[in-house]
């Protein structure tokens, strides 16, 4: 099994017409992604070509949702406009949206957290690659080329280190990697993936990555401790972050001595994961746990 | 972005909080004339404060009464130029005096714990907020603040009562609310009013403010530019900003340039391991090119990096995912092209990823003297640090 997404997701895409959502809906399409249609006010009742396929654009989330039965939907929304078409989706009582948008203000993103408080709907984002289910679903930025399905389960706030670390370990392979995003406020935290993965029979190791800024990680391994039997390995990135300068990402900020990277890792340590001190060493120590257990 | 005491002032008066009145000058000699008009309302008296983004100003000697025109001057000459905790003061703001009768203190900021605000409130203002935290937690109320529905005055009540106020619950409530305003309607990620003061003709008013903003809300906020602080930021940092490139500048020896910031934050842990074996560089900086890695931004990237006189040697680490390696590849060869002989600093690349061979081959066939090619993150982090320390 997969989390989150699988062959049977059906997904829309809220920004289909953008020069961001037109390139990626096309990867997802090559990626295998069952996808639905998509939705631009402006540009509804229109149809989109993408590879060789004809997509409808819908006026709204609710349109795309009644005509479609769409379970997922990918936002490549510009920043100033993220938050309403988040609420819109919420309304329209969409069990999935993934917000790939960087650059969202932080209140935008408290507003809809905050109104996600009782609702069906799942947030992963925003400022995020998104999830892919090798081989089934992709639902989001992640090249589908890097690995296939296999027994490793992936999240990490950031992108690229999800790219690098699904690559280290193509041989294995993934149920499924789901980037959560870098912002200070993200909708599915480490927790969330760590639960859901536990909870998955296929996936038979996780692998965690973190980074500076919050406490995240420290309560990720508070979780781990308590309530996740399958072996982890962790990295954190940014040892050599500055105090109070942003590394990139919106969260990835030291404040006093809170969000320090040696911490994260200290609590991950003491919660029995074993963390790496580069992601080569990461993903070796990801090897040695599969081939244990496979010998 | 943190904001001067004297910005957070205007801010503050923009949104109707109550606040002393005062003005910021740059030179002493304008002190006398700022201190006639802010003292006029005040007996003559008036404090003069540096401007400077740290805590521990008064005790710094950063603070100081003045009585007349001339001791504001004085003040003002003895100040500005001053290094408070490696911040010089260039700028001290001439503010109204006034009579203290009793010092609070309020905070509204992002809870990113909680994914909410979060409001903290005390009877007990005047000192550092860690230190009152950590030995009389019972004396600072935390409320947390729905985002949605903000500071109202049934919430800024709520706050007042568990602070323990037993008397002015209006007005300070009352303070609260435009308090809020100011962080609804500036995008702010922290408003702190330290101390919060009632005078002893009993006016509630805010001495003192920080405010942080959100740097992703600047496309609401044309002005926030303007706010700023030129004058103190690193010159490699702004020519960076210019070239809208995300970059940090470090103090070590190893440039860095590489795609995502994840990936560019472990970069600089891999290669400050490596520099432990290669008599202690460091990286230099952060400098993450994003997706797109053509010629133009790497060249810009590559600049930047060159003209940063501690950088000895360049790596450059970028796992192609959406962007293929040989784009990376002809973008490398193109800004070396660009850069011609203002190139001068040896480049170690990994490239990895979609369509590696192509990029690898690319940089091969270019045979540049400059390039060193290593195919693992770990073995080119260690290159670049050897390289460095040659």
């Amino acid at each position: 099994m997969t989390i989150y997404l699988n062959k049977d997701s059906k997904i829309i895409v809220q920004g289909i017409t953008g020069g961001m959502g037109s390139k990626h809906t096309e990867l997802m399409l090559l990626a295998g992604s069952n996808i639905v249609g998509g939705v631009n006010a402006r540009k509804a009742g229109t149809t989109v070509t993408l590879n060789d396929q004809d997509l409808h654009v819908y006026g709204t989330v609710k349109e795309a949702m009644e005509a479609t039965g769409a379970n997922v939907s990918v936002l490549f929304v510009p920043p100033a406009f993220t938050k309403d078409a988040c609420i819109e989706a919420i309304d329209a009582e969409m069990p999935l949206i993934v917000v790939i948008t960087e650059g969202v203000p932080v209140k935008d993103t408290a507003e809809v957290f905050a109104y996600l408080e009782g609702k069906q709907t799942q947030m992963i984002g925003p400022n995020c690659p998104g999830v892919i289910s090798p081989g089934e679903s992709l639902a989001g930025i992640t090249p589908h080329t890097i690995a296939g399905k296999g027994p490793i389960g992936l999240v990490s706030k950031s992108g690229t280190l999800t790219y690098q670390m699904m690559y280290e370990l193509r041989d294995f392979g993934f149920t499924t990697a789901i980037g959560i995003g870098g912002d200070p406020i993200i909708g599915t935290t480490h927790i969330d993936a760590l639960e859901a993965f536990e909870n998955d029979p296929e996936t038979k190791a996780i692998v965690m990555i973190g980074e500076i800024g919050g406490d995240a990680e420290e309560r990720a391994a508070e979780y781990i401790q308590a309530h996740v039997t399958k072996p982890v390995v962790g990295y954190v990135a940014g040892f050599t972050a500055p105090e109070g300068k942003t590394m990139g990402h919106a969260g990835a900020i030291v404040s006093g001595s809170s969000g320090t990277a040696a911490a994260k890792k200290e609590a991950l340590e003491a919660a029995g994961v074993k963390v790496g001190k580069t992601p080569s060493e990461t993903a070796e120590l990801m090897r040695q746990i599969l081939q244990g257990a496979e010998g | 972005m943190d904001l001067f005491e004297y910005q957070a002032r205007d801010m503050f008066e923009a949104h109707g909080v109550p606040v002393l009145s005062a003005e910021v000058i740059t030179d002493a000699g304008d002190a006398a004339a700022a201190a006639e008009r802010i003292g006029a309302n005040s007996g003559g008296v008036v404090v003069v404060k540096a401007q400077v983004k740290t805590g521990g100003r008064g005790k710094a000697g950063g603070v100081k009464l003045a009585k007349s025109p001339e001791e504001a001057t004085a003040a003002a000459e003895q100040i500005l130029g001053m290094d408070i905790k490696g911040h010089t003061v260039n700028a001290v703001m001439v503010a109204q005096g006034a009579s203290i009768a009793e010092e609070y203190y309020f905070s509204l900021l992002l809870d990113r714990a909680n994914r909410t605000l979060l409001a903290m409130c005390s009877k007990e203002g005047g000192m550092e907020i860690e230190q009152l935290a950590v030995e009389r937690p019972e004396a600072l109320a935390k409320v947390p603040v729905n985002p949605l529905t903000g500071i109202d005055a049934a919430k800024a009540a709520e706050i007042v009562e568990a602070a323990g106020f037993t008397q002015d619950q209006d007005a300070i409530a009352e303070v609260l609310v435009t308090l809020w305003d100011v962080y609804r309607e500036e995008d702010a990620t922290l408003v702190e009013v330290n101390p919060l003061v009632k005078t002893t003709d009993g006016q509630i008013i805010a001495l003192d403010g920080k405010v942080s903003l959100d740097e992703n809300a600047e496309f609401r906020h044309p002005a926030h530019a303007d706010l700023e602080d030129k004058a103190s930021t690193d010159p490699l940092e702004a020519k960076a900003k210019e070239l809208n490139l995300n970059y940090v500048k470090l103090d070590g020896q190893v440039g860095i340039i590489g795609n995502g910031a994840g990936l560019v934050m472990s970069t600089l842990d891999v290669v400050a391991y490596a520099g432990e074996k290669h008599g202690g560089v460091k990286p230099a900086n952060f400098l993450d090119i994003g997706g797109g890695a053509n010629a133009k931004v790497m060249a810009n990237g590559l600049d930047v990096i060159l003209n940063d006189e501690q950088v000895k040697a360049v790596f450059v680490n970028v796992f192609g995912g959406i962007t293929a390696c040989d784009e990376v590849a002809n973008g490398i060869k193109g800004a070396l092209e660009i850069l011609g002989d203002s190139a001068t600093k040896p480049l170690v690349v990994r490239l990895d990823g979609n369509n590696v061979e192509k990029g690898r081959a690319i940089l091969d066939e270019l045979n540049h003297p400059l390039v060193t090619q290593v195919d693992t993150m770990d073995g080119a982090a260690d290159k670049a640090a050897e390289l460095a320390n040659a």
